[in-house]
């Protein structure tokens, strides 16, 4: 699927200097890909092999057939982070959140799983509840911003996928999260209901 | 002669390389501390053998297994012959030392490949005869075989029936790939039911021992499964909207206690083994999960942050009213209830560290029973008697087995793998 963009990503990689590339610095670690622009497999890949120069003509301002490709766009990184064992979201989030769902709207056959994340403390089980609490809260969010609940589905990996596998509170901070994956990236698994 | 040397020196050298690898896989590792006022002293002098026998031998397999229980401990054999037959025991060497029983035994090799394993267990006091049992077995039958004299051997000296022929399931990590594996009680002998390239955890052994219940990542959320462990037969016992976790067998096997998010939270409840039929039996606005059955079915134990912070909660088996179990604390979780329903094992949260508690139920007071600071997932042995944890040593995960008065630890896993959840299977 992502495929399909990789040469206006090619193109906008390179007259953005590879700033996508840049992005690709967050820890990769063994999760599954949460979104095709933090796991960098379609812009980093594309950027480095050797055929990229070639669709580089006449683009000066870049356009993206995806918004969610976008660097500057609030769709770009589509995660929210949390205090230590809380699942509230901050208001700082909710732009990012209403382009998501304004996103989902003009996109009526997309669909999304939210998955919530812990930090490495405390019992995988509750941690696993409180990671669902954080999906669930932003698929709150996003129902309140008009998309149909069936669309949306909160789930939890609590902290057995962390992206970040340190025992520094940076890393604690970085896993305490909940990422928005649409129905057409990685990651994403059509589930039985 | 010559080639009686060659076998001699490459049985050696086979030694060599089991102490070599002994020293890296170091399965059971035991450590006893505080006193030993009431452990009773067993004297377990090494059989008697005829033929080449496995290794290791009987009485170190017994031996750990007694030990572990923080009930027995060890007599000194060395310098006291050993006895060439029951009836010819002598007993004052024993006594001296001031052994309250004595195990003689023997293992002799038989024509046909197999062995004869006979013991006796032997009071020094009074002279008398305990037990006396004979066993023919072949070579896989060894290590199953020490422990069923140990079993014998603890109840006969406790009255309590032993737990050192059961078995315990875990979760392995080793490189990318997750291992549900199933063991004897000691870590011996692990097999692996289910490898994974996502994560497991929770397992749950059915009351019967036969089937098993985890939690699998495998379609990028948590989804309940069952398997039979005899046909490896798998299937899906819960996989609703959202996360289906913790899976509880209820104590007549038929069906599950797990937790689900069809409200968004999640909260607990029954399905059937083969999923379906979800009934809710928790109704909280907050975090209810972990349940925990009383072995008389009328009980589930959960978790729950209802009250602002993690505590455990007891509600009917059916649903109903809960109410609070623990009080001391801002972060309790994780309960396991012991057997006959007086104890409640769980983690706790003490200046920033994770420890296995023990909460007296009659009267509630709490004992820290770990101080490992990343102590998790305890269960009850299937006898009460102590309790397996997952801890951590030099940032690897290791299953360790304490005693309800703390004073006894043990390490069963090999610290070059990575174990998690740990679960014990029934008597």
């Amino acid at each position: 699927m992502n495929r399909l963009f990789l040469p206006t990503l090619i193109a906008a990689a390179l007259t953005l200097g590879l700033s996508a590339c840049s992005s690709t610095g967050t820890p990769k670690a063994e999760v599954q890909p949460a979104t095709p622009a933090k796991t960098g497999t379609a812009p980093s890949g594309a950027a480095t092999s050797g055929a990229a120069g070639q669709n580089v003509t006449g683009t000066q301002t870049p356009s993206y057939t995806d918004e969610r490709m976008n660097p500057s766009s609030p769709l770009y990184h589509p995660s929210v982070y949390f205090a230590f064992d809380r699942y509230n979201v901050e208001d700082k989030y909710r732009p990012m959140l209403q382009a998501n769902s304004n996103f989902m709207l003009s996109h009526p056959d997309l669909k999304v799983v939210v998955q919530g994340n812990t930090d490495a403390r405390g019992s995988r089980e509750y941690n696993l509840a409180l990671g669902q609490r954080r999906a669930e809260a932003v698929v709150k969010v996003m129902e309140l911003m008009g998309v149909p609940g069936p669309r949306l589905e909160a789930v939890s990996f609590g902290k057995e996928k962390p992206r970040a596998l340190g025992d520094t509170e940076k890393d604690y901070a970085e896993n305490r999260r909940a990422d928005i994956v649409y129905s057409d990236q990685p990651g994403y698994t059509e589930h039985l209901q | 002669m010559k080639s009686f040397e060659r076998a001699a020196l490459w049985l050696i050298f086979c030694l060599g390389l089991l102490a070599s690898v002994g020293a890296a896989h170091a399965a059971l590792q035991i450590q006893v501390t505080g006193g030993g006022a009431n452990r009773i002293p067993i004297a377990l002098p090494a059989f008697a053998a005829q033929g080449a026998t496995p290794a290791p031998p009987l009485t170190d397999i017994i031996s750990d297994d007694l030990l572990r229980t923080g009930q027995f401990e060890l007599v000194d054999t060395g310098g006291i012959p050993v006895a060439a037959s029951v009836n010819q025991v002598d007993y004052a060497p024993w006594l001296g030392r001031g052994a309250q029983v004595l195990v003689v035994g023997s293992a002799a090799l038989q024509p046909d490949g197999r062995y004869e394993v006979a013991f006796r267990l032997l009071d020094v006091g009074s002279q008398q005869q305990l037990l006396s049992y004979t066993f023919n077995i072949d070579t896989r039958q060894w290590r199953a075989t020490a422990h069923k004299i140990a079993d014998l051997i603890y109840q006969k000296m406790t009255g309590i029936p032993g737990i050192f022929a059961t078995r315990i399931a875990y979760i392995q990590k080793q490189g990318q790939f997750y291992e549900l594996r199933v063991a004897d009680a000691d870590g011996a002998n692990p097999q692996t039911v289910l490898r994974s390239r996502a994560p497991i955890i929770s397992p749950a052994f059915s009351p019967g021992g036969h089937r098993i219940a985890y939690v699998s990542f495998e379609t990028n959320k948590p989804v309940v499964f069952g398997q039979d462990l005899r046909t490896g037969q798998r299937w899906v016992a819960a996989n609703f909207k959202g996360s289906n976790s913790s899976p509880a067998w209820a104590p007549d096997g038929r069906r599950l206690a797990v937790t689900l998010t069809l409200t968004g939270n999640s909260q607990i409840y029954s399905v059937g083994v083969h999923g379906g039929d979800p009934r809710r039996l928790s109704h909280s606005d907050g975090i209810d999960t972990e349940a925990d059955y009383s072995s008389d079915g009328r009980w589930i134990y959960f978790t729950s942050d209802r009250g602002g912070s993690p505590q455990i909660y007891r509600m009917p088996a059916s649903g109903g009213p809960a109410s609070r179990v623990t009080f001391q604390g801002d972060y309790n979780v994780s309960p396991s209830v012991s057997p006959d329903g007086k104890y409640l094992a769980y983690v706790t949260r003490l200046n920033g560290g994770f420890n296995i508690a023990l909460l007296d139920l009659a009267n509630g007071q709490v004992r820290i029973l770990t101080h490992g600071g990343h102590d998790e997932s305890p269960h009850f042995a299937p006898n009460g008697q102590m309790i397996i944890y997952a801890t951590k040593i030099g940032g690897r995960g290791i299953l360790s087995t304490v005693t309800l008065d703390g004073r006894t630890r043990s390490t069963l896993s090999d610290p070059a793998v990575d174990a998690r959840e740990p679960a014990w299977g029934p008597l």
